[in-house]
């Protein structure tokens, strides 16, 4: 079984969860920037977890499945059609050989502004794995396909699946995205807004309290220079308390970084394993699926919340995705390690 | 643990803070020196034995414990780190490999060497030969795959980053950016002073391990070759 790259849209890629272990060698962690919407698809899709996936950057892209097949995608569906058949996110869908999919560009999108979909199909993208992913990290050119974006005429191969053949054929059904989860999203601001909770970083005391206070009260937009590496925000300039030069340290995806212009740079699974900004703030873990998510030109609060608040928000996703499973379970669908 | 019974000297101030809900900073009070970056290695080694210790990440003067909290409550990490810190004798210089790095300096390896020259004051052959005689330490690695930042670097040598940074410096180019040289693994826009070039692979995603260098290594470079 393979897939047919006909048209890879901005920035296609193979990722799966992240390649860890490495970081100590300067090698980041990469992989799908959210990993529960890919980690859903999968389950979906009756994977493991940790299949590779494909992540799609602003829709415009078209694929061709060679043999019969099941997809899931997570994420904005850009209007998303199967030879015509519409499709939604979080829907576990059949595919017969020689079917075409196809993202439509922004405009399609429902919700006007979407920014990254990620696929998962029966049997995962089945690369070898370099150092132990088969995400592909794209500012050192390796893992997934030769460590490049996709490009057009592509064939990515797909391993076995696990479906039984009626199972693959199953007519589709859906299950309920995060944002539908009320423990997911406590206290979540009105639409077009989008909540990011974080906890305080190792420098936020280089900041005046009431630079903090702008911090976690001004709307923040996202910018069009935002990429896998990180995404920057828009809106007022903090001021440093403290100048002068940090030594390196550790960053880590979620973490919020005050360069000198005053605008804050919330870092992702590509960002560099270490820094030399001051780290204002932390996005707490159950979070980082709706940054990932966040259209170019959404409106962001960066809350504050303490580290017990976190820790609750991430049993909470894993209660989300257990009560998944289980549904999946009862209808026989296999296991998601 | 490998020797360093004999230090005497006390362990410095060790300040934790957390980063995120699953990551621990350890961070030292400046000066970043030798013997204080010997105990963030060692703090390192022993950490990576813990199971609930994921990754371990050594910075300038600092380290970070990735851990996972559903294993380890993060209070408690936190005690085992101060309780053992003091405890811990520096990783014994002795016990660090020493990696000798062939360099071509100056010519097309080494387009900057002459602007290295003017603001150092020294000439050409005289900035090779004490590169080349300096014995180096990597303190940590990032920025890039394999990318090493290095302590030792001659103070004389010293050089500002260029004004205009190439938007692609050629993989295995060797610089000089403020007191710091290091190494590019890889293709990659950056500022420092090329002086030359290695024709050994820093980064191969491909071999165990996959990085030339790792935190402690001293580095030496050989000129192969000097074009002036």
């Amino acid at each position: 079984m393979t897939i047919t790259v006909l048209k890879p849209g901005m920035l296609a890629s193979v990722q799966d969860l992240g390649r860890f272990g490495r970081r100590e060698l300067g090698i980041c962690p990469g992989g799908a920037l959210d990993t529960l919407g890919l980690a859903l698809a999968n389950r979906l899709v009756g994977n493991e977890d940790g299949a590779a996936g494909l992540e799609l950057t602003l829709g415009n892209c078209e694929l061709r499945f060679e043999a019969d097949t099941r997809i899931a995608l997570a994420g904005d569906d850009f209007g998303a059609r199967l030879d015509g058949q519409p499709l939604w996110p979080l829907w576990s869908v059949p595919v017969r050989a020689g079917q075409r999919l196809r993202l439509a560009g922004v405009n399609a999108s429902p919700h006007k502004a979407g920014l990254r979909t990620w696929l998962a199909v029966a049997g995962g993208i089945d690369l070898a794995p370099v150092l132990g992913s088969r995400s592909t990290d794209l500012k050192a050119g390796f893992g997934g396909l030769q460590g490049r974006a996709l490009k057009k005429g592509d064939v990515l191969p797909v391993g076995p699946s696990r479906l039984g053949e009626a199972q693959q054929r199953r007519r589709p059904f859906g299950v309920r995205g995060p944002e539908w989860d009320e423990d997911l999203c406590e206290g979540e601001a009105p639409p077009g807004f989008i909540t990011l909770r974080t906890t305080p970083g190792p420098e936020c005391g280089h900041f005046s309290e009431a630079m903090r206070r702008r911090f976690h009260t001004a709307l923040w937009r996202v910018t069009p220079q935002s990429n896998r590496m990180g995404s920057r925000l828009d809106g007022p300039a903090l001021a440093r308390q403290r100048e002068g030069d940090m030594l390196s340290s550790a960053v880590i995806p979620g973490t919020v970084q005050v360069p000198p212009s005053g605008l804050p740079i919330v870092l992702m699974g590509d960002a560099q394993t270490t820094g030399g900004y001051p780290r204002i703030a932390v996005v707490i873990r159950a979070d980082l699926w709706k940054l990932a998510q966040a259209p170019l030109g959404a409106q962001l609060r960066l809350a504050e919340v303490d580290a017990a608040t976190a820790l609750a928000a991430w049993a909470a996703q894993k209660r989300y995705l257990a009560s998944v499973h289980q549904g999946l379970a009862a209808m026989g669908w296999p296991g998601a390690a | 643990m490998t020797g360093g019974r004999a230090v005497a000297v006390p362990a410095p101030h060790l300040r934790l803070h957390p980063l995120g809900e699953a990551a621990l900073l350890a961070e030292l009070p400046p000066p970043a020196t030798l013997g204080a970056q010997r105990r963030i290695w060692a703090l390192a080694r022993e950490a990576r034995r813990w199971p609930e210790v994921q990754e371990t990440l050594p910075g300038m003067n600092n380290l970070t414990l990735l851990f996972d909290p559903e294993q380890v409550d993060a209070g408690e990490l936190e005690l085992r780190v101060l309780s053992l810190w003091p405890e811990l004798a520096g990783e014994d210089e002795g016990a660090a490999r020493v990696v000798e790095i062939p360099v071509d300096y100056g010519g097309e390896h080494g387009p900057d060497l002459h602007d290295v020259a003017r603001h150092t004051g020294l000439p050409a052959d005289e900035v090779v030969r004490r590169h080349a005689a300096g014995d180096y330490v990597v303190y940590l690695l990032g920025f890039l795959p394999g990318f090493a930042f290095m302590g030792g670097l001659a103070p004389e040598l010293a050089t500002p980053r260029r004004s205009e940074p190439r938007t692609a410096v050629p993989a295995r180019s060797v610089g000089i950016g403020g007191a710091q040289t290091g190494i590019y693994p890889l293709v990659s826009p950056g500022g420092w002073q090329l002086i030359g070039r290695t024709p050994l692979e820093l980064f191969d995603p491909a071999a165990e391990p996959p990085t030339l260098l790792r935190p402690g290594d001293r580095v030496r470079f050989l000129a192969r070759s000097v074009e002036l």
